[in-house]
């Protein structure tokens, strides 16, 4: 090879490692998701490393989800963070791809929350639980006594009227309300309706509003309310440093156990950046980054990830005590579509007495 | 130009805002309404011509309760902001200086410059139990114990007002300045007192700006979500809320859009009602 030759080849080969290069840093995955993965502490190592740039959307509500993945285009988007009831959902609709387990760390997951019925449907994985909580008990210790608070009955007894809040989405709160009865939250049905919705009316009429995340938090913290019947650990521990009244606990009856799965969209052009991506999450170090994600906390579904969390952020998530709340908690009410829509329609008329 | 050039010239100037209102108000509304004859079987979305969501509000209390609470929030903050705003043109076009009348019109739509958000959560710091309302009034001896305003229909007509005096201040002030002096003084040439001339003169004339700027209350008054979401505290619920529920778990798109419908009928009951003052131009 004469030198022209060779210095064309290298300078052809520069020129298209760098191309290559450049189309590879342009790379973008993109993610829907929930917005404890809005934080940059959390997606800014998956670019660095991947050298690609992830595009995040935030929703609320599974529907809001849905919609928006119907009016995509095939490949529009890559990665679906989803409530764990929900998966089913997303399946049907044909929106979420299979997933390899086998590449995926679940024998490390606490085993309460692998949910192989959520997140599997006919024997096939579509998704894997990322975090889990509670919707149980908010308070605040100095205006309280947290005696009262073990019990479901006492806290929205005539005794703290007026100083309850409670949290804005009824699937939680009505799978509190059936526990307090004795009810399972996977016995909700219509013939046990008209029971739940009692203590509903009796909840509503206590309390001096129905609130959202910040709305409750926001409440919590002034002062205008002492009480927040749906809250836990995602409400009060980004408010546990500076306000160390501000608790949580699980009443004796029990309470709900929310989860949220991560899966890749059916369709994506990147399957293996996506899985990659899924990879990501669930791995000790995701976990405990989107355990203490500025959004909200909650526990990570890898219990590895308790090798690098702190002391201090795993006394604020009581690693210690889940073995108790795992077994104390029930999950999340996942009514049908026809009871879903009674459960919503209950929910608006308790907030319309 | 020929008559038939200018014809087209001028379809040429108004073909770009015909395009535009076709494409994002027509075709949407459209959509919307046959959305709202559609029904969900399941997550089935099945595209047809029936009134069963229509028919939803009448046997569901809650709907025909939201719509009742929409009216009575939306005609308190429209009749309370007509009251407040009018006073407040008034001094700006008549008791201020000329030169200070541009400074006060700044300061009149200071809270606009604000986040909506922000300032509805402002406002719910303000009317919380320890927040400065209460803190004042128990300061000053009023009351012992703080109120309960926080979360209340109180606070959303508060933020409403808050938000709307301004707009109705700065259509009742251009109303204002545009009336001749000599109206004035050829009622009191006649005899009439200071309010006879106020009650058969100056307001009969300011109509149009008070009808102008209600009316524009009125449409963003009932179709807002964020006011009574934050400061509500979902004490009761109004029809924006309403249709927020149907989308975000169910995504019950038919009965949300039927709801959207409903919505669009009041304010067209509302332009009826007010059209004859209405003077948009004057904006």
């Amino acid at each position: 090879m004469d030198m022209t030759k060779l210095t064309t080849t290298l300078l052809a080969t520069t020129v298209l490692t760098g191309a290559a290069g450049a189309a590879m840093a342009q790379e973008e995955l993109n993610a829907l998701v929930w917005c404890d993965h809005m934080d940059p502490e959390l997606i800014a190592p998956f670019e660095a490393e991947h050298n690609v740039t992830v595009n995040l959307r935030e929703y609320e509500g599974t529907g809001a989800a849905l919609a928006l993945l119907d009016q995509s285009r095939p490949g529009d988007w890559d990665v679906l963070v989803i409530d764990g009831i929900d998966v089913f959902r997303a399946v049907d609709a044909g929106i979420l791809a299979p997933l390899d387990a086998a590449q995926l760390p679940i024998a490390d997951f606490f085993p309460e929350v692998v949910m192989e019925d959520v997140n599997t449907v006919d024997g096939v994985t579509y998704a894997v639980t990322e975090k889990f909580g509670y919707n149980t008990i908010s308070y605040n210790a100095a205006n309280v006594d947290p005696a009262d608070m073990q019990s479901l009955v006492t806290v929205w007894s005539e005794k703290y009227d007026g100083r309850i809040s409670i949290y804005d989405y009824y699937l939680p709160v009505m799978g509190l309300a059936a526990i307090s009865q004795g009810i399972a939250t996977a016995d909700i049905g219509s013939d046990n309706l008209d029971a739940i919705g009692d203590v509903m009316g009796t909840m509503r009429s206590r309390a001096a509003s129905v609130a959202g995340v910040v709305a409750a938090q926001t409440a919590l913290a002034t002062g205008e309310v002492d009480i927040v019947v749906g809250g836990g650990e995602w409400l009060t521990a980004v408010l546990a440093e500076e306000q160390p009244d501000l608790t949580w606990t699980i009443p004796t009856e029990g309470a709900v156990r929310w989860s949220q799965s991560i899966g890749v969209v059916e369709g994506t052009e990147q399957p293996d950046l996506a899985l990659e991506f899924v990879k990501y999450i669930v791995s000790p170090e995701g976990q405990a980054r989107l355990a203490t994600s500025s959004c909200f906390w909650g526990m990570p579904a890898n219990a590895k990830a308790g090798d690098i969390l702190t002391d201090d952020q795993k006394a604020v998530l009581r690693w210690d005590d889940q073995p108790d709340y795992l077994a104390l908690t029930q999950l999340y009410p996942a009514p049908d579509d026809a009871l879903d829509a009674d459960m919503q329609d209950l929910w608006l008329d308790t907030l319309s007495q | 130009m020929s008559t038939k050039g200018q014809h087209a010239q001028g379809w040429g100037f108004v073909a770009p805002a015909l395009l535009w209102t076709f494409a994002f108000f027509i075709v949407p509304f459209i959509v919307m309404g046959a959305m709202s004859l559609a029904t969900l079987d399941g997550r089935t979305l099945i595209w047809g011509l029936s009134f069963q969501n229509y028919a939803e509000l009448a046997e569901k209390r809650f709907l025909w309760r939201a719509i009742l609470v929409s009216l009575e929030i939306t005609l308190t903050v429209t009749v309370v902001s007509v009251v407040l705003a009018y006073p407040l043109a008034w001094i700006i076009a008549f008791n201020v200086p000329k030169r200070w009348q541009r400074l006060a019109l700044l300061l009149a739509i200071l809270p606009f410059w604000t986040s909506y958000v922000v300032r509805s959560y402002a406002w719910l710091l303000v009317l919380a139990r320890d927040g400065v309302v209460n803190q004042t009034l128990i300061n000053l001896g009023l009351i012992a114990e703080p109120l309960t305003l926080a979360n209340t229909r109180f606070a959303t007509v508060t933020g409403f007002v808050h938000f709307f005096v301004m707009l109705l201040t700065l259509t009742i002030y251009a109303n204002l300045v545009q009336l001749s002096p000599n109206y004035r003084r050829a009622a009191q040439d006649l005899g009439a007192s200071a309010f006879q001339t106020f009650r058969h003169v100056i307001l009969p004339l300011t109509l149009p700006g008070i009808v102008t700027g209600a009316f524009l209350t009125f449409v963003l008054c009932i179709g807002d979500y964020v006011t009574p979401q934050i400061l509500g505290g979902n004490t009761e619920l109004t029809v924006p809320q309403v249709i927020m529920v149907q989308l975000g778990r169910r995504a019950d798109f038919p009965l949300a859009a039927a709801l959207a419908i409903v919505l669009m009928g009041i304010v067209t009951v509302a332009y009826l009602a007010s059209a004859r003052w209405l003077r948009l131009d004057r904006l």
